[in-house]
């Protein structure tokens, strides 16, 4: 036990302390206004513009172009032969969240993923360090109606309600396929296999909760009808919060998010939405969406997807890497997520793997991490692009972001700094001084000479809402 | 009288790669009859498994050698400098001539090279490829791994599937040739070193049984758990004691071969000693722990490594490191051992909470900087090899020298697999496994224009050009 707490102890020393030096900084160095001088822009909506300045004020992008003056008391950031882009946005992340999937029920919609931040995470940080800056965190894919997401900005040393991503339009999880019919969930002994077990259980599943949502709707429907006619005595319908988010979905203002790989249960979906009147705002992986790239884009529904992840299950065994090109040239809004914290660390070359399989041009490619994906969060007015009035979230490149040679210099948020590589090289020595005197701590010393139990955190590359299943298991 | 076949885990021939003896062989079919009752159980499993595969090379594609001649490319031979502008000349499967200028043999198929680049082909020396081809929900394509703690004798070549459809996918890429490597026990078998091309494993094999794979004992079994071990609450001192037991069967079966070798010499020597009974296991194991192959050791911890290099030292055999998250810790010791390191874990999350972000990112150059050798691979089973440039890409982002980064995929590799005579640099007389490309190599922008492996040209078609080309016009 006095080994547990003396771990305990070292563990919350080394996890609170590079937080504490990050949030001095973010708090007491960032001025006002910054500019960012002599680079390359990669505006997304606007062109590159070459040896183009780019101004900060107050958090939001105040000016974009060459000569610009900074005030007196400006950051300057010298951006010769610097690449400064929009700051990448994952359309489908589990980063922070403590639990990922409440797989006991075909339908939670009840739950939220923004009861379960935490903004300690330090994959936040290496996240912050391949240039992402927005994050939209799902609920895993255990079953056909899941969890409500959270739209977060990585303000990393920062308290968890200052993450949150204010206007971003709520949104809720929805899966089809494997996951949800618990392919790879063993059938142990008598345990009851939960419905559904084939993709005919999903559809009818997800048909019988819009149907129980629209009577929902129906009867609130009534009731406010009759409450605003002036009549007296009426008993409100029971509230129920299950349904709730669901009836939101049947009056637009709730974005389905929808995990799903093969043709058919992609049109399965599009089925149901367009018989209940609501939309799919995006196919989530849709690997299989080259092969009906034409019905997703009659749909009006975007597609996030990746280049890889092909053949790890059957269901993924027809995705093909030149998805990404097929589904924009069809018309649809595409981009590329991670659903990993390992894969978020590297999205610009996620997205320039669809210049190399299926030669989309470089705006059409850098479009797939930036304002493609804040159009699928309904943040596009705020994110995604390098606009005067816009949001200060930008990356700053040592070379062009889609180089396998570059890297990320400094990625900022509302104009404030919240990664930056000479300070995170200078911090180095500091930290490793901190943690070997920790180590030498009396509490904190090894219980075996000469070894230290390794910490081994490996976590599983990729496919994460597949991996985690909780609460079900006996 | 019987005379012991052997087998020796030699490779460069790739005549010698099924030769067993008899009494393996009558263990075989013994053994078979085992698994064909069982495999009748699983046919429903594996009819899914038969219906998947490469349409490329289901059709039976295996180009014959040809006579060809690229000319005013840039040639990047990584073993010396590039050349800006000159010509190679491919007959018989090798490289025949390279340089600025050259006399091509006349019928040879002239490639014009303005603008493209030529490379050896990459080499990725971390996979599984062709032993699994859908590792979830489809266990009858998974081949990774036997039953046991001690397969020295199961052999990659065995298994090997060349109508794999991640053959296509990665080879078209530029990956020429991959080690691909069994995974399970502590003992996992051998490895096998193949071109990406071929319609049987014997069409592929370089080296049919390149390396034996060892899983060096990891503390506390599979890792996994939250930071301190908390989540499995493991025993330390049991968990201690479970890695030293391991290790000590390893050594006790290593030494068995040593043992077994010697008497099985002195027998072939002098008929009337007394016959060592044939043991399959040891027989397999002999070249090993004669240190004429080398031994790769699954190790990424810094304590793992140093167990690894301890125990191969103590063994006297040639061992190879295979993972090394750490080995940048470990660099001198490494150096000083004249120990190889084929990095796989260049994307992967640092493991320690307070790691600096891009300690996996950085491990090959602080690798090069202290002289260790190394290569970079992509540690996948198969499917995502393709990416193998990417993770180069991403190692001379964080401080390799592009030169080094393409070493790292090409010659380096080639070198720990003893295969740099054949493979890894353009240089007259090697096998003509070759790249032309419209760009740098590991560049994600840049595209494969033509593929030789063997010396022959290989269509740049694979399971995914041919669902685009079906599905791309879709109106």
């Amino acid at each position: 036990m006095r080994r547990f707490i003396a771990r305990l102890l070292l563990l919350s020393f080394v996890t609170t302390l590079p937080l504490g030096v990050i949030r001095a900084q973010t708090r007491a160095e960032n001025p006002t206004a910054t500019l960012i001088r002599n680079a390359t822009v990669l505006t997304i909506t606007h062109g590159v513009l070459t040896n183009a300045d780019v101004l900060i004020k107050n958090g939001k992008i105040a000016g974009v172009g060459k000569g610009l003056k900074p005030s007196a008391n400006a950051r300057v950031i010298d951006g010769t032969n610097k690449y400064v882009m929009p700051g990448i946005i994952d359309c489908h992340s589990h980063s922070m969240l403590d639990t990922i999937n409440e797989g006991t029920l075909a339908v939670t919609s009840m739950v939220r993923t923004r009861d379960v931040i935490n903004p300690t995470d330090v994959d936040l940080y290496r996240e912050l360090a391949g240039g992402v800056t927005t994050l939209n965190l799902l609920h895993g894919s255990a079953n056909p109606i899941g969890g409500l997401n959270t739209v977060v900005k990585i303000k990393y040393g920062r308290p968890a309600d200052e993450f949150i991503f204010p206007g971003a339009m709520p949104g809720i999880k929805f899966a089809l396929g494997e996951n949800v019919k618990r392919s790879s969930n063993p059938n142990l002994p008598g345990v009851t296999r939960r419905y559904p077990n084939t993709r005919m259980g999903v559809e009818e599943t997800i048909r019988e909760a819009f149907s129980k949502a629209r009577d929902y709707k129906k009867g609130w429907d009534e009731y406010r009808a009759a409450v605003a006619k002036g009549e007296k005595n009426l008993i409100a319908p029971r509230r129920d919060l299950q349904l709730e988010p669901l009836v939101e979905v049947l009056e637009g203002k709730r974005y389905v998010h929808a995990h799903c790989y093969i043709a058919s249960e992609i049109l399965m979906l599009i089925g149901i939405a367009d018989e209940f009147g609501f939309k799919i705002k995006t196919f989530q992986h849709v690997l299989e969406g080259y092969k009906v790239a034409k019905e997703i884009a009659a749909h009006g529904a975007g597609a996030s997807t990746f280049a890889d992840s092909w053949a790890y299950k059957i269901e993924a065994y027809d995705a093909i890497p030149y998805n990404t090109a097929i589904m924009t040239r069809a018309g649809v809004v595409v981009s590329v997520n991670s659903d990993s914290d390992e894969r978020a660390r590297r999205l610009n070359i996620e997205a320039a793997k669809a210049m190399h399989w299926g030669d989309l041009t470089e705006e059409q490619a850098l479009k797939l991490i930036t304002i493609n994906p804040a159009i699928q969060l309904g943040i596009q007015d705020r994110v995604g692009s390098i606009e005067v009035g816009k949001d200060a979230d930008l990356a700053i490149w040592n070379g062009h972001p889609f180089s396998v040679y570059s890297r990320v210099d400094t990625t900022l948020i509302d104009g404030d700094i919240f990664f930056d590589r000479q300070q995170d090289l200078s911090r180095r020595a500091d930290l490793a001084k901190e943690r070997a005197t920790l180590e030498q701590a009396d509490p904190n010393k090894a219980p075996v000479q000469g070894q230290v139990p390794g910490a081994p955190r490996r976590r599983p590359r990729g496919h994460e809402d597949d991996d985690v299943w909780e609460g079900d298991r006996p | 009288m019987r005379k012991v076949g052997v087998r020796t885990g030699e490779g460069g021939d790739a005549n010698q790669w099924l030769k067993g003896d008899a009494e393996m062989v009558l263990q075989r079919v013994l053994k078979c009859a085992l698994v064909v009752s069982s495999a009748l159980v699983m046919l429903s499993v594996t009819a899914v498994a038969q219906q998947i595969g490469n349409p490329t090379n289901q059709q039976g594609i295996f180009p014959p050698r040809g006579t060809f001649v690229i000319r005013n490319a840039r040639i990047v031979t990584v073993s010396g400098a590039d050349i800006e502008s000159g010509s190679v000349v491919i007959r018989d499967g090798k490289i025949e001539a390279v340089g600025a200028t050259v006399n091509a043999p006349s019928g040879a198929q002239t490639i014009e090279g303005r603008g493209l680049s030529v490379y050896p082909g990459m080499i990725d020396a971390g996979t599984n490829m062709g032993l699994v081809e859908v590792p979830q929900g489809a266990n009858g394509t998974v081949d990774t791994s036997e039953v046991g703690e001690f397969n020295p004798n199961s052999r990659a070549i065995i298994a090997v599937n060349p109508h794999s459809a991640h053959i296509g996918v990665t080879r078209v890429e530029g990956i020429t040739n991959v080690l691909s490597a069994p995974t399970g026990g502590l003992i996992s078998g051998q490895a096998t070193f193949i071109n990406l091309l071929g319609t049987t494993p014997k069409e592929m094999a370089v080296v049919p049984n390149a390396a034996l794979v060892i899983n060096y004992p990891r503390l506390g079994g599979g890792g996994g758990g939250g930071f301190g071990g908390f989540q499995q609450q493991f025993n330390l001192a049991e968990a201690l004691t479970a890695g030293e037991r391991q290790l000590d069967q390893i050594r006790k079966m290593l030494r068995d071969a040593e043992a077994y070798g010697r008497s099985r010499d002195a027998y072939a020597k002098d008929n009337s000693l007394p016959r060592p009974d044939l043991n399959v296991m040891l027989e397999a194991l002999v070249p090993y722990v004669r240190a004429q192959m080398p031994v790769i050791f699954r190790a990424d911890r810094e304590a793992e490594i140093r167990g690894a290099i301890k125990f191969a030292d103590e063994m006297k055999l040639k061992p190879i490191i295979l993972g090394g998250d750490d080995a940048w810790k470990v660099a001198s010791l490494l150096k000083e051992k004249n120990v190889p390191v084929i990095i796989t874990g260049i994307f992967g999350l640092p493991n320690r909470e307070d790691d600096a972000y891009d300690v996996q990112y950085e491990n090959a150059a602080k690798l090069q900087e202290a002289g260790v050798r190394y290569c970079i691979s992509s540690g996948d089973p198969g499917m995502e090899a393709r990416n193998l440039p990417l993770y180069a890409g991403m190692a001379s982002a964080y401080g390799l020298s592009k030169a080094d980064a393409l070493k790292a995929v090409t010659l380096y590799p080639a070198q720990i697999m003893n295969v740099s005579d054949r493979l890894g640099s353009i240089e007259v007389g090697k096998m003509a496994n070759l790249v032309v490309t419209d760009g740098d190599l590991l560049e994600i922008r840049t595209h494969i224009r033509y593929l030789f492996i063997d010396g022959r040209e290989v269509p740049l078609t694979s399971r995914h050009t041919e669902l685009n080309d079906a599905f791309k016009n879709r109106k």
